[in-house]
C-alpha cells in the first residue's frame, strides 16, 4: 500500500539530516538561506561535500560508485535533501550521462568517464532539443557523419541548461536516415566542448537570467569512439535517461519547505498591519495546496513502495512530474500573492550574500518572488511537457 | 472611435516591440519623445475639464486608451502622470496649483508621482504612518513610501501624509506636493519587473509651505479612495487589451509552429485551451464595458464593478497569461518573446491596487 519506516529507516534518517545539519559548508547555507544562487565553483565544492560520504551518486551501482541504498532510503536521503534546503545537485553528469555511460557504455568509455563525474571535475551538459525538435524529439536534426575514424557533427541544440559552464556535452545525433522510424537512425555522442567549431550563446530567459544557451556544432571531429553503445540506438538510451528525469521530478519535499515558509510569512505582521493570515481567500488558496501536496506526498510513497518491493509501479508514477510541476508553480503563484505591492521590484542587487536587511526593498518578502514565479513556467514545459505526459498517460495508463 | 485609431496607429507604426523594450531599457525608463508626442497628440489632456485644457474624458475614453496602450505593452507614464498624479490636482487643486503643476504636467514638461502604496500597508489606503506636522506656516512631512511609480523620474511627488488621527483611520490623511528634489527626500530608484520603473522614497522633514497642501487638511482619504478606483479601473482595461492580444498571438503561433509533422494547433487540447483563452478575453471584455459605463454614470453599483473586475483580471487573465506562455513552449520563457513581456505586466497589474483575493473579500458581503 504505502511505505512504513524501519528503525533502521529512521536510524538512516537521523544520520542524513545531522550530515546537513552539520557538515554543509556555511556560506552555502547561508546562500540557501538567504536564496543567492550558487556559482558554478560552489555548486562543484557541495557535490564534492556529497562526494566525500560517498552519497552523491546515491542512485548509481555499489560497483560504480553508487550507494546501494535501498528505494526506501534513497527517497529518505531525497527528502532530507530537500528539507534541509541543500542545492540541487546538477543532474546532467549523475544523473543522466553517467546512468547511460555504465548500462550501456563500454569498459573504456566507463574508465575514462565515470571517475570525473563522481568527483564532479567535469561538468556536463544535455544536448537534445533544436528549435524544430521540441516535443516531437524525434525530428531532430543535428547531423553526424561517419568519415573514417571520427563524426563530423553539424547542427544546433538549443535549451541546454548551464551549457556555459560545460565541459563536455551529450548529443542526440542523426547517424543515418535511411531508416523504417526516425527513432531508428538517432544515435548518442560525447562531445568535447572544447572541439573546434562547437559555439555557445546565451539565450536569457524572461527573468532575465543566462541559464539556458544555443550550442551551434559547426563541423565539430569527435572521435568514433565517442559514440555510446551502437548507432542507431540513441534514443532508447535516452528513453531511459528521459524516465530518469520525470521519475524524480515530484519534487515534494521541496514544495513542503517552500509552503512552510509561506505559511511562516504569512503569519508575520509587519508593525501592526494585518498579517497575510487575515486574507481568508489567500489562506483557503494555501489550505487547497497544501491538500494537493499531501495527496502528491502519498502518490510518492505508493510508488515507492512498489519500486521497493521490485515491482514496477503502477499508474500513479506517471502523475508524478506533471502534478509535482503544477504544485511548484501554484505555490510561485501563491509567494506572489503574498508579495502584492512588492512582487514588482527588480533588484537583482540585493541577491548577493549577507545584503544588509535595512537596505532590503521589501519587508518580510522575498524581493525576487516574481522572477521565481516567470522562471519556473518552464517547469511544465521542460522534461517532456505537461501535455506530452498527459498523451502518455492517456496512451499507456488509459489505453486510449 | 477617433482616439482609438489614433493610438491604435501610433502603436502600429511607430512603437513596435523592439522600439518598446529599447525605450524601457533607457535611463528613464521610457522615451521623452514619445511623451511628448503624448502630449502634442492630446492624449495626456484627455480626462481633464475643457477649462483646464482637456477634453473633459471619463472613464470611457480611459478604457479605450488604456486598452490600446496594453496592446502596445507602452512603457510612457500615462498611468502615474495622468491618472494617478493627474486624477487628485483635477479633483483637489485650486486654479494657482493647477497653474504651477497641472498644467506642465499635461504640456509633459512636468513629470508626476502619486506615492499611494507605504512599505506595511500592503493595499489598505488607511495605512499611513507618513506624518505632517504644522510648524509655523509649513507643514513637515516624515515618513517612508514604497513602489512609487514614476517616483524616481518625477519633479512633482504628492505625499499622503496623517495630519491627525491614528495610523489606521481614514480620517486625518491629508495630501502635499513635494518636489522631487526637495530637501530631505531620498529616492531609491528601481525598475520593476514589468519593464516600468519605481522609487523607495523617504521623507526626512521635508518642509513644504501651506499652499502646497492638496484639498481639505485631514479630508483627503475618500479623493484618494476614489482616485485608486480610477487607476484600477484603467490597468484593467490595460490588462484586457494585452489578454487580447496575447491571446491572438497564441493562435497564430499555433497555427504555425510544427510539430509531428502538423501545426500543434491541430491539436484539439490545444484548440480547446485557445477556446477557453477567447472565452476569458470576452468575459473580461464584458466585465470591463460593465464597470466602465459604471463609473461613468454613478450608479450605484459602480464600486463593486471595478473590484469584480479586479477579481476577474487577476484570475482570468492570469489563466490567459499562463496558457499563452505555455502553448509558446520554450520560446515563451524567453527574454526576446514579445508574449514572455506581455505575461509579466500582466503579473504586475494582478498585484497592483489590490489582488484578486482582495478583491474578492470585498464582493463576499
Amino acid at each position: 500500500m504505502h511505505v512504513t519506516f524501519t528503525d533502521a529507516d529512521l536510524a538512516f534518517r537521523d544520520e542524513v539530516r545531522s550530515f546537513f545539519q552539520n557538515e554543509l559548508p556555511e556560506d552555502i547555507r547561508r546562500m540557501r538561506m538567504q536564496e543567492i544562487p550558487l556559482e558554478p565553483e560552489d555548486q562543484v565544492r557541495f557535490q564534492k561535500c556529497l562526494q566525500e560520504k560517498g552519497w552523491f551518486a546515491a542512485n548509481w551501482p555499489v560497483e560504480y560508485g553508487g550507494t546501494g541504498w535501498t528505494a526506501v532510503q534513497k527517497y529518505i536521503f531525497a527528502t532530507e535533501m530537500a528539507e534541509a534546503n541543500a542545492p540541487n545537485v546538477i543532474p546532467f553528469g549523475v544523473g543522466m550521462v553517467g546512468p547511460v555511460i555504465y548500462t550501456f557504455g563500454s569498459e573504456a568509455q566507463k574508465e575514462r568517464f565515470l571517475p570525473d563525474i563522481l568527483a564532479s571535475n567535469v561538468w556536463w551538459c544535455q544536448g537534445y532539443s533544436e528549435s524544430g525538435a521540441g516535443s516531437d524529439l524525434a525530428s531532430l536534426k543535428t547531423r553526424a557523419e561517419l568519415v573514417g575514424d571520427h563524426y563530423v557533427v553539424n547542427g544546433t541544440k538549443t535549451w541546454t541548461t548551464l551549457g556555459q559552464h560545460a565541459d563536455w556535452i551529450f548529443c542526440l545525433v542523426r547517424t543515418s536516415t535511411d531508416v523504417a522510424r526516425r527513432q531508428e537512425g538517432i544515435s548518442f555522442l560525447l562531445i568535447d566542448m572544447k572541439s573546434p567549431g562547437v559555439t555557445v550563446t546565451p539565450i536569457i530567459t524572461l527573468d532575465g537570467v543566462h541559464e539556458v544557451n544555443e550550442i551551434h556544432l559547426d563541423d565539430v571531429k569527435v572521435p568514433a569512439e565517442n559514440l555510446v553503445g551502437e548507432e542507431g540506438k540513441g534514443w532508447t538510451y535516452g528513453k531511459v535517461l528521459l524516465q530518469h528525469e520525470r521519475a524524480g521530478n515530484a519534487g515534494v519535499a521541496q514544495t513542503w519547505y517552500r509552503l512552510r515558509k509561506l505559511r511562516a510569512q504569512a503569519a508575520r505582521s509587519v508593525r501592526g498591519a494585518a498579517p497575510l493570515i487575515n486574507d481568508r481567500n489567500f489562506m483557503r488558496k494555501l489550505a487547497a495546496t497544501e491538500v494537493e501536496l499531501k495527496a502528491l506526498e502519498f502518490t510518492d510513497l505508493r510508488t515507492l513502495a512498489a519500486v521497493a518491493s521490485g515491482k514496477a509501479p503502477g499508474p500513479e508514477s506517471s502523475i508524478l512530474k506533471l502534478k509535482g510541476t503544477e504544485l511548484q508553480q501554484a505555490v510561485d503563484e501563491l509567494y506572489v500573492d503574498a508579495a502584492g505591492y512588492y512582487a514588482l521590484p527588480y533588484v537583482p542587487d540585493q541577491y548577493v550574500l549577507d545584503f544588509p536587511p535595512d537596505e532590503r526593498i521589501g519587508e518580510g518578502t522575498e524581493s525576487n518572488t516574481s522572477l521565481r514565479y516567470f522562471n519556473y513556467r518552464k517547469a511544465s514545459i521542460y522534461a517532456g511537457s505537461n501535455e506530452i505526459q498527459k498523451n502518455i498517460i492517456a496512451k499507456h495508463v488509459l489505453g486510449l | 472611435m477617433m482616439l482609438t485609431e489614433s493610438i491604435e496607429k501610433f502603436i502600429a507604426n511607430d512603437y513596435d516591440f523592439e522600439s518598446r523594450q529599447k525605450y524601457a531599457n533607457s535611463e528613464s525608463g521610457y522615451s521623452e519623445d514619445v511623451w511628448r508626442t503624448f502630449a502634442e497628440l492630446g492624449w495626456t489632456a484627455v480626462p481633464f475639464s475643457e477649462s483646464d485644457g482637456g477634453f473633459d474624458g471619463g472613464p470611457i475614453e480611459s478604457m479605450v486608451m488604456m486598452q490600446q496602450f496594453g496592446r502596445g505593452l507602452v512603457v510612457e507614464p500615462y498611468l502615474a502622470n495622468i491618472v494617478l498624479a493627474g486624477s487628485i490636482l483635477r479633483r483637489l487643486a485650486s486654479n494657482t496649483q493647477k497653474a504651477k503643476w497641472l498644467e506642465p504636467v499635461i504640456a509633459g514638461e512636468l513629470q508626476a508621482a502619486l506615492a499611494f502604496v507605504e512599505p506595511q500597508a500592503r493595499y489598505d489606503l488607511r495605512n499611513v504612518e507618513t506624518t505632517a506636522t504644522a510648524e509655523d506656516d509649513d507643514w513637515v512631512i516624515t515618513g517612508k513610501k514604497g513602489l512609487v511609480l514614476n517616483g524616481g523620474n518625477a519633479g512633482l511627488l504628492i505625499i499622503p501624509a496623517r495630519t491627525s488621527g491614528d495610523h489606521n483611520s481614514s480620517d486625518g490623511i491629508s495630501l502635499f506636493a513635494v518636489g522631487g528634489l526637495a530637501d530631505g527626500v531620498t529616492r531609491q530608484s528601481y525598475p520593476t519587473v514589468d519593464g516600468l520603473r519605481a522609487a523607495e522614497i523617504q521623507l526626512n522633514e521635508v518642509r513644504v509651505d501651506k499652499n502646497a497642501a492638496l484639498g481639505d487638511i485631514g479630508g483627503a482619504y475618500s479623493t484618494l479612495e476614489a482616485v485608486i478606483d480610477e487607476a484600477t479601473l484603467a490597468v484593467c482595461a490595460e490588462a484586457v487589451g494585452i489578454m487580447q492580444i496575447m491571446t491572438d498571438k497564441t493562435v497564430e503561433y499555433s497555427k504555425n509552429r510544427m510539430q509531428f509533422g502538423v501545426p500543434i494547433g491541430s491539436f484539439q487540447a490545444l484548440q480547446h485551451r485557445m477556446v477557453d483563452m477567447l472565452t476569458a478575453c470576452e468575459q473580461s471584455y464584458s466585465l470591463l464595458i460593465w464597470a466602465s459605463t459604471a463609473n461613468a454614470d454613478g450608479t450605484v453599483d459602480a464600486k463593486k464593478s471595478i473590484s469584480a473586475l479586479k477579481y476577474q483580471i487577476g484570475t482570468a487573465g492570469r489563466k490567459v497569461g499562463q496558457e499563452a506562455v505555455q502553448i509558446h513552449g520554450g520560446m515563451g520563457v524567453t527574454w526576446d518573446l514579445d508574449v514572455a513581456h506581455y505575461f509579466k505586466r500582466l503579473t504586475a497589474i494582478g498585484q497592483m491596487f489590490g489582488n484578486a483575493d482582495w478583491h474578492l473579500d470585498k464582493l463576499a458581503v
